[in-house]
């Protein structure tokens, strides 16, 4: 038998982040770890995956499994997980140059195949770790240590893409909302399939444009203007705004089977993990009656 | 005696349905117990090109398709341009007499037409020429045509009683003609005891995973490895095993250790573009000491390289994939049914030690096709998961993933058990999962982190095979090779003792760990010493010299993309004794 009692998000940090003072993440970090105690979740029952970049030291930070993996690589290392066990409850971490720029081929992917995994994005238009060079997020005009002049790039949209690709449940938050994006991520281990929640996060010592001030004077919630969720053409007019208004919330949500509710092999038997390693007699004398 | 051996080949091109009368005639062989084995030569096209099949069986276990061939089956002109030469006396040459013109034979050959279109009587000659030659094929191996049709009967059931009837009936055609125009093979086909089956080398390491417990199989498509994604598509049910096509072998490689971290044993293969993709994965599944395994089927390369040529090209791709300095196990099947068991025993070593392993097979390997006794199989070997953790311990809170030990092996709990919460990471690390590599580098627990991984290879050598001599023990050259040239260096000690030399031949499997000791031994008996790869620069020749300090009398190489016969390698061995040549690079006669 194993513990099931009522934590809080206490229950779930970990080490102490080793952020910038200041930083946009921890107001991430306090929403995922509140978004645990609120689902009900225990920290075994948990595999927090992150790839590389300041954002995604996440995983040390947490009290659950963690995988804090390769650049970009986050989504393939929770897809592995979640196929093989997939009674675990399995969240994706890290950043904007992690997850659209070297890790954008397993956005699109994973987002079509609808895996039951809660990606969570740290977007602070900027590459930290490699101190201030442009993202893939980076706003035209930027200047960065890339980009001294500015930069002269469109930039990718988080939340339309992910509607494109078949994500199943599409949100934005702001790292400075921590209520409000701890109900983002919750209802995003809720729902069944892939769940992108997109957050602007700050970041303070290398992206002097997109700060606290220019998000607190422009965010507005979707719930203002009573968006219906399951209309993506709407969900994407919203997403493409971006001046004196930048909305956070819910864009789109749809019901649709995840990809191990999907999966034939997992209608019976249990997780993949679980199962007994040997052949069984009927199985290995199936194997040889194909070679005859 | 050598006893039965026949070879037939069949070319033509892509689409012209050369993989049904080779199964037929493969299948006929395997059912009279007989040793078979097949290689296709062909090129990355769907339709058009030219395709040459080698069939060969024997009576005794030969493992290449050999150096002759007794029957050369054109389906086009090309075919008979390209490989009449080839057909010596005694063999015969079946083509299409309406639409193929023969060329000059050498003598004895006989010259076989098959006036198609009146054997056939009907339209649909072009695409019956196949059958109706099967049909005399087997009247010339001195078969009985009930076994054709039984086998007619098999092949095609599932496309319905008229399909049946119509390929019986110009099959029989075919060997009606035969029986009136053409001369049967002197020697008697033999029949043995036990019926075989036939499998490739794909199916081999696919079918070997499978016993190993692999549940999961995560594959990019890639030629030559594609078959065992086929393989787990059509059988993934049968044995309770995922099977996912990822956008990528980058996604491939993570998917899979993503999945070893919940405990399942997940498998991938590729070939070495997609390797190449893949290598950084390897690294990080030796720094979270996760175990995985992942196939390269080699193909020649560089870069996409000739994709249907074989090559063992990716030795030093293997040795150096990812980087950083780590320990990794790298084997090389040396066959079929050796890349069967090869799979059990990797999977036990990579869970004992936690960390990578590459299996290097390659093109000849993996597509060619051989006859199996599945009673010789072991689909229940032992299955050691070495100190892996896979229970809860409620109330644990002294874990630690990455504990000093002796061994430097430390329990690794799966995740999702309560009582081990832990974190992985491919940043440096200390016992508790702590990363070192930002804020805190400490000298001291760096080195402690990298000497605990490296205790596990201290004795690794212990746990593996040292490889075998073959042939007998005085001979007056030894060959030494790797992985798949095991085939052409088996079968070429029967043509050097007709050519008065006596020969023996070592083939190494583990690359890493490799038996130094035992080679050394080896080269200190021998006389003279060769070293035989299908590569151009000696990769072996130079990883074996950088780990021992052996320099061999001679080298043996091919790297055209096909791979060797066994008469290159008699023909490189001789050329070495008589004119102390330094290097060997065959001719390859067969060109597709």
């Amino acid at each position: 038998m194993t513990t099931t009692i009522e934590l809080t998000a206490k229950d779930f940090k970990g080490v102490d982040p080793d952020w910038c003072p200041g930083c946009g993440h921890f107001g991430v970090l306090n929403s995922i770890q509140r978004a645990y105690a609120d689902v009900g979740l225990q920290p075994h029952e948990v595999v927090t995956v992150s790839g590389i970049g300041c954002s995604s030291n996440a995983p040390g930070y947490i009290n659950t499994y963690g995988m804090h993996t390769l650049h970009g690589r986050a989504l393939p290392f929770a897809t592995g997980v979640k196929m093989a066990n997939h009674e675990l409850t399995v969240i994706a971490t890290g950043g904007d140059g992690d997850g659209y720029g070297i890790g954008a081929g397993h956005f699109t992917h994973a987002a079509r195949r609808n895996v039951d995994i809660t990606y969570v994005v740290m977007n602070n238009q900027i590459y930290g770790l490699t101190t201030g060079q442009m993202s893939p997020t980076s706003r035209p005009g930027l200047t960065t240590k890339s980009t001294p002049f500015g930069s002269i790039e469109y930039p990718y949209n988080p939340i339309t893409s992910a509607i494109m690709n078949g994500a199943t449940y599409v949100a934005r938050g702001y790292s400075g909302d921590i209520r409000g994006t701890t109900k983002l991520i919750a209802d995003g281990i809720r729902h069944k399939g892939f769940s992108l929640i997109d957050i602007h996060s700050p970041c303070v010592t290398f992206n002097l444009e997109n700060t606290h001030d220019f998000f607190k004077q422009r965010i507005k919630k979707l719930d203002e203007v009573e968006h219906d969720a399951s209309d993506w053409k709407a969900a994407c007019e919203y997403a493409m705004e971006w001046g004196d208004t930048i909305y956070t919330g819910l864009f789109f949500e749809v019901e649709s089977e995840s990809l191990s509710q999907l999966d034939p092999i997992l209608k019976e038997g249990g997780p993949i993990a679980k199962r007994s390693l040997p052949l069984t007699p009927e199985q290995a004398d199936r194997l040889k009656s194909r070679l005859m | 005696m050598s006893g039965y051996d026949m070879a037939i080949a069949i070319g033509g091109e892509a689409g012209q349905g050369i993989a049904t009368p080779g199964d037929i005639l493969a299948r006929l062989f395997v059912r009279r117990g007989l040793n078979f084995n097949s290689y296709n030569a062909f090129q990355s096209i769907v339709r058009g090109g030219h395709i040459f099949l080698t069939l060969r069986t024997t009576e005794e276990t030969k493992y290449s398709h050999g150096d002759k061939l007794d029957i050369l089956l054109c389906l086009n002109q090309d075919t008979m341009d390209k490989h009449l030469h080839f057909m010596k006396a005694g063999s015969k040459v079946i083509y299409n007499s309406d639409n193929i013109t023969p060329g000059s034979a050498a003598d004895g050959v006989q010259l076989c037409g098959l006036p198609i279109a009146e054997l056939t009587g009907n339209a649909r000659a072009g695409l019956n020429q196949n059958t109706v030659a099967v049909g005399a094929i087997l009247y010339m191996l001195g078969l009985e045509f009930q076994v054709l049709k039984d086998s007619l009967t098999q092949q095609f059931q599932r496309k319905g009683e008229a399909i049946v009837i119509e390929n019986v009936k110009v099959a029989q055609a075919g060997y009606e003609h035969a029986i009136k125009n053409f001369e049967r093979f002197p020697d008697e086909i033999p029949m043995l005891s036990t019926p075989r089956g036939v499998w490739s080398g794909n199916d081999a390491l696919a079918m070997g995973g499978a016993a190993a417990g692999v549940k999961f199989y995560a594959a990019y498509p890639m030629s030559p490895s594609t078959g065992l994604l086929h393989w787990f598509a059509n059988n993934g049910r049968n044995i309770g095993a995922m099977v996912r096509q990822i956008e990528d072998e980058i996604g491939v490689a993570n998917i899979v250790i993503g999945a070893a971290h919940t405990g399942a044993r997940t498998l991938s293969a590729t070939s070495g573009g997609g390797f190449a993709l893949m290598t950084e994965a390897i690294g990080a599944s030796s720094m979270m000491e996760i175990p995985t395994v992942y196939i390269d089927v080699m193909r020649a390369g560089p870069s996409t390289g000739v994709p249907t040529k074989t090559e063992q090209g990716d030795l030093w791709q293997a040795l150096g994939a990812s980087q950083g300095d780590f320990q990794r196990f790298i084997a090389a099947p040396l066959h079929a049914q050796d890349a069967f068991n090869l799979m059990a025993e990797i999977f036990n070593l990579t869970d004992r030690f936690q960390c990578p392993a590459i299996v290097l097979s390659d093109l000849l390997i993996s597509e060619g096709h051989y006859s199996v006794d599945p009673e010789e199989l072991d689909f229940f070997p032992t299955i050691d998961r070495g100190s892996t953790i896979t229970e809860h311990a409620v109330g644990k809170t002294d874990y630690l993933r990455y504990k000093f030990t002796e061994s430097g092996i430390s329990p690794r709990a799966v995740a999702g058990l309560e009582g081990y919460v832990h974190v992985v990471a491919t940043d440096e690390h200390e016992e508790n999962s702590g990363l070192i590599s930002d804020e805190f580098t400490n000298p001291h627990k760096r080195r402690a982190m990298v000497e605990k991984r490296s205790r596990k290879f201290e004795n690794i050598v212990a746990e593996i095979a040292p490889p075998e001599l073959v042939g007998p023990a005085d001979a007056d050259v030894t060959m030494i090779g790797w992985g798949s040239t095991f085939a052409a260096m088996h079968d070429s000690l029967a043509l050097l003792t007709d050519r008065g030399i006596t020969a023996n031949f070592l083939s190494v499997k583990w690359i890493v760990p490799l038996h130094a000791d035992k080679i050394a031994e080896v080269f200190a008996n021998a006389k003279r010493t060769i070293i035989v790869e299908n590569n151009q620069s000696g990769q072996f020749a130079r990883y074996l010299r950088g780990e021992t300090g052996l320099v061999p009398d001679g080298h043996i190489r091919k790297y055209d993309g096909e791979p060797f016969m066994p008469h290159h390698i008699a023909d490189g061995v001789e050329d070495n004794l008589k004119n102390n040549t330094e290097q060997f690079i065959p001719f390859q006669e067969i060109v597709v």
